[in-house]
């Protein structure tokens, strides 16, 4: 089992209400607030806050795409990689323009309290993961 | 005496609409139960990899968080009673009250103050009719929730957990739910929220399980920052989740037994009248029978 699961990743992507994307991956590439971490098969066990709320996935079949996984966390343990966020999105699903308009009218509506911040940070993050999508 | 034909007609007629009626939401009730079941299976996955990551930062490191700290002498506690927006559903809103009352008694036995916080409508109803305080209610969406709702209602709640309680604040949260056993069973359950007693996934670790060394990004103690109001989240989201589904179980049952007894009700209704009209013709062929009879003896007299 150790040389077949040495090979890739098993990756799921996890919103609180679905699972947006499960698959086998070589690489997930994630910023944590630490900085960029690139996750390769047999890494150590890490837990992680995401900031800046896209995650890069390059599967076993060299796709490649972006997911916008906002205030999400990332736990990595036996090369199982579970992205975990309440609206994590995959990048090619959000269309970029409606993202673009959603994240003016957040910031229009101020960035006082916790909840206005946390849909400026949402609506940024859906917008970073479209265009890196496209 | 027997009912009038005209009567035991119009009767059998609302019965039957009626009959309509509950059988329809008995059927809306049951293809809800399944979509019901199929959210509660899609919020699995986040639900465990989140007990999961929880329980790898208690299992790997002792930091101490305010969340899963017991306070030395706790006087309040805040219930959250999570009851049914509408009614027909049987006894399930009563006996997930009932089971809230009971525990507020057991509450104050032990000299804590009773917070009350509810979801559903009928919970509310059933505060403001004994003009009890609440704290805060939500109601709206009981047989569907959202996780946005279930956010929502633990930021209040951890908000409260997290203030002094001189300031208002509580000291622990119980959460009473109805859990969904299976279609013909849903209990009314009482579950701690906080502190959170961690490691409670629903499959814990088998005890030769070698668990891994944890790398955390940026501090074990920010990490648990992150994660534990998420948890909390999850956790209310799940008793919510369960608790539509026996909300929707215990209405299909109880609109199906309603039919069923409609059926009856014009079975029973439907002997009646047939009996009435029988006794009816009955006696109009008496009648005409003792006429012509009454008839007959007249003639003969005259002739």
């Amino acid at each position: 089992m150790a040389d077949e699961s040495a090979k890739h990743l098993e990756v799921a992507l996890v919103a609180a209400e679905r699972t947006v994307w499960q698959g086998q991956a070589k690489i997930v590439i994630a910023r944590t607030t630490d900085g960029d971490v690139g996750i390769l098969p047999g890494h150590a066990p890490l837990l992680g806050l995401l900031q800046g709320g896209t995650v890069q996935v390059r599967t076993t079949d060299d796709e490649y795409f972006v997911a916008a996984a906002p205030d999400g966390f990332i736990s990595v343990a036996n090369d199982r990689v579970s992205i975990l966020a309440e609206n994590a999105e995959m990048g090619r699903d959000i269309d970029l323009e409606e993202a673009k308009l959603a994240l003016e009218r957040a910031q229009a509506a101020g960035t006082d309290s916790e909840d206005e911040q946390e849909h400026v940070r949402l609506a940024e993050a859906r917008v970073r993961a479209a265009e890196q999508a496209s | 005496m027997p009912a009038s034909l005209r009567e035991l007609r119009e009767r059998r007629a609302s019965v039957s609409t009626i009959k309509k009626l509950t059988r329809a939401m008995e059927l809306i009730a049951a293809s809800r139960i399944v979509k019901a079941q199929q959210r509660a299976a899609a919020a699995g996955p986040y639900a465990r990899e989140l007990t999961r990551a929880v329980s790898a930062v208690a299992t790997y490191s002792n930091v101490d968080h305010p969340l899963t700290t017991e306070k030395p002498d706790p006087k309040r506690a805040a219930v959250l009673l999570i009851t049914s927006d509408r009614g027909q559903a049987g006894a399930y809103s009563s006996s997930v009250i009932r089971e809230g009352e009971r525990l507020n008694q057991l509450l104050r036995d032990d000299a804590k103050e009773v917070v009350p916080y509810l979801s559903g409508r009928k919970g509310i109803a059933y505060y403001t009719f004994r003009q009890r305080e609440v704290a805060q209610s939500w109601s709206g969406d009981s047989d569907s929730p959202s996780f946005a709702r279930a956010r929502e209602i633990a930021d209040a709640l951890i908000e409260a957990f997290l203030t002094p309680t001189e300031e208002g604040g509580v000291d622990e949260i119980h959460i009473v739910f109805t859990r969904f056993v299976s279609m013909l069973t849903q209990r009314p359950e009482v579950i701690r929220l906080l502190p959170l007693e961690v490691v409670e996934g629903d499959e814990p670790p088998a005890p030769d399980e070698v668990l891994p060394l944890y790398e955390f990004e940026p501090s074990a103690s920010e990490v648990l920052d992150g994660l534990l109001p998420k948890y909390v989240a999850s956790r209310i989201h799940y008793c919510m989740l369960q608790a539509a589904a026996s909300e929707l179980a215990s209405r299909q049952r109880a609109m199906k037994s309603a039919t069923d007894n409609a059926q009856d009700l014009i079975e029973s209704l439907t002997r009646q009248f047939n009996q009435a009209r029988q006794a009816q013709i009955t006696q109009e062929i008496s009648e005409i029978v003792g006429g012509a009879s009454a008839l007959a003896d007249a003639n003969a007299g005259s002739e």
